[in-house]
């Protein structure tokens, strides 16, 4: 093992090279360019032995790699913002294809107005797309979740993309201390990709990416969805396997912070959580009873995990770095769903911020705390009938420089 | 007519049994799709000279070449008129479908 100051560019280098795909096909975009380059210097100087193909565009890359898992064999590519869209429509075709290629995606906002900076409009864009999303929270676990992402994705019962985000510059371009495991570690806990459902072959020829009209078509998707939700245990058991043998986890989909006995709980994705850690201590310190809740994944979705963590909780803050025009934060929709499926009655206020790389401060995040035990306190329900009818009392945006 | 052989799909009992992914063996065809066609060719064999031009140009592969004469897989035919378009001979007339057979 080795340990080495980069940013969160190089460390999903540095775990794409020790997960040895055969193939890497990319196209560069900001804020995600460095994991190319590296990848493109490591083929170079031999210490990656992976055929690495020059694409005209994010649509080609993600067909390529689709090319190369139709053969079995292990695909990376990485993209972000417009990229991703560019690349949409491939995206479900090769989750319906059942194919497990690992793309890591650079969170940052789309155009217009044009924007090269963080916030994850983009990942959200493909909630649907069949892929499984993870937002990780620092370099070193963008490191380790590349590593985790082939060992899922490959997963016999899995055989699903997936998609591992970095929030832009804010995580991919700082730097911290990243622990790097060898190879020798890596190889004994990722073995060589072995597909054997799905594959071209000489002796048995496939139709791959066949067509299913309306009379048996339904029940692939039916298919891909109950096993999609299923990989939730393959995804605890890689990361407590991960914890073994290498020291680090992260418990699963969701990790929690003094949920037991809060009263308030703010839910973040990505890097915001490092500050939000931060900010939660100050406020244990002076006797507030908050928690914090660091959600890992988004597909498939943690429904019983996040909300057994939730239970005891009096109002739940969501934090969201995106907007659906035309009704509120996407994690936010998500969080008050699988609330409403187990009937749990708590406040839920929804906190945008950060977007277009807007920062998101220590002190932006004790107001949501703030706002959130006043909500506690006051007899005014932020969920109460009477101001039901206006869906807007419920979001919060943090950090505007102009009156609403 | 020589043509891959339609395979009937045996009805999965459950959705667990469908195929891990859009992908199936090769080389089968697993229903008749002709449902859209409002014109059919009808090759006049008196005037075909079997110069191929609607083998090449048929973009479904439904020329049959396979027997004596030359022969439309109804099948599959889309009915698109662009064998008829291009022969030469114009041995190849686009009927209107009946509706009453």
């Amino acid at each position: 093992m080795a340990r080495r100051f980069v940013s969160g560019n190089d460390a999903v280098a540095e775990g794409v090279r020790l997960a040895r795909p055969h193939v890497i096909s990319a196209y560069p975009i900001t804020p995600q360019t460095i994991v190319v380059e590296r990848l493109s210097e490591f083929v170079e100087d031999g210490s990656l032995q992976s055929i690495y193909m020059h694409v005209e565009s994010e649509h080609s890359a993600l067909a390529a790699a689709m090319g190369v898992s139709s053969v079995g064999a292990r695909a990376f590519t990485a993209t972000s913002s417009q990229g991703l869209l560019y690349m949409a429509e491939n995206l479900p075709y090769a989750s319906g294809a059942r194919m497990p290629i690992v793309m890591m995606n650079a969170n940052r906002a789309l155009a217009t107005p044009w924007n090269i900076y963080g916030d994850q409009m983009d990942s959200m864009f493909m909630l649907n797309s069949g892929w499984i999303q993870v937002y990780v929270e620092d370099a070193q676990e963008a490191l380790d979740m590349m590593i985790q992402a082939y060992k899922i994705a490959e997963d016999p019962k899995v055989l699903t993309p997936f998609m591992v985000n970095l929030d832009g510059f804010v995580l991919t371009h700082t730097y911290e201390v990243v622990d790097i495991p060898t190879q020798e570690e890596v190889d004994a806990f990722l073995p060589p990709i072995n597909l054997s459902e799905n594959i071209m072959s000489m002796e048995a020829p496939k139709s791959l990416c066949i067509t299913a009209g309306n009379n048996y078509n339904m029940e692939f998707k039916i298919k891909q969805n109950e096993e999609m939700i299923e990989s939730i245990s393959v995804i605890e058991q890689v990361d407590a396997a991960f914890e073994k043998q290498f020291g680090r986890g992260y418990n699963g989909l969701l990790e929690t912070v003094d949920c037991e006995d809060a009263d308030v709980i703010l839910v973040t994705t990505g890097s915001i959580t490092g500050t939000a850690r931060m900010v939660q201590k100050t406020l244990r310190a002076e006797g507030k009873k908050v928690g914090l809740l660091k959600l890992r994944y988004l597909r498939p979705f943690p429904t019983k995990a996040l909300t057994e963590a939730l239970k005891n909780a009096k109002v739940v803050g969501v934090v969201d770095k995106n907007i659906s025009f035309g009704y509120e934060g996407t994690i936010f929709t998500n969080v008050n769903s699988a609330l409403m499926q187990e009937g749990a009655s708590q406040k839920v206020d929804n906190f945008i911020c950060g977007l277009g790389g807007r920062d998101v401060t220590k002190e932006n995040i004790h107001e949501m705390y703030e706002k959130m035990l006043v909500h506690l306190e006051t007899s005014a329900d932020v969920n109460d009938a009477n101001v039901a009818s206006k869906p807007q009392d419920r979001i919060h945006y943090m950090n505007v420089r102009c009156a609403l | 007519m020589n043509r891959p052989k339609m395979v009937n799909f045996k009805d999965p009992e459950t959705v667990r049994d469908y195929p891990m992914g859009a992908t199936c063996d090769s080389d089968h065809l697993t229903s008749i799709n002709a449902g859209w066609r409002t014109f059919r060719p009808v090759i006049d064999q008196e005037k075909c000279i079997k110069c191929m031009r609607c083998f090449l140009v048929c973009p479904d592969g439904v020329i049959d070449k396979s027997g004596d004469q030359l022969e439309i897989d109804y099948d599959f035919c889309k009915g698109c008129g662009v064998c008829a378009h291009e022969c030469k001979p114009k041995a190849i007339n686009m009927v209107k479908e009946a509706i009453n057979g």
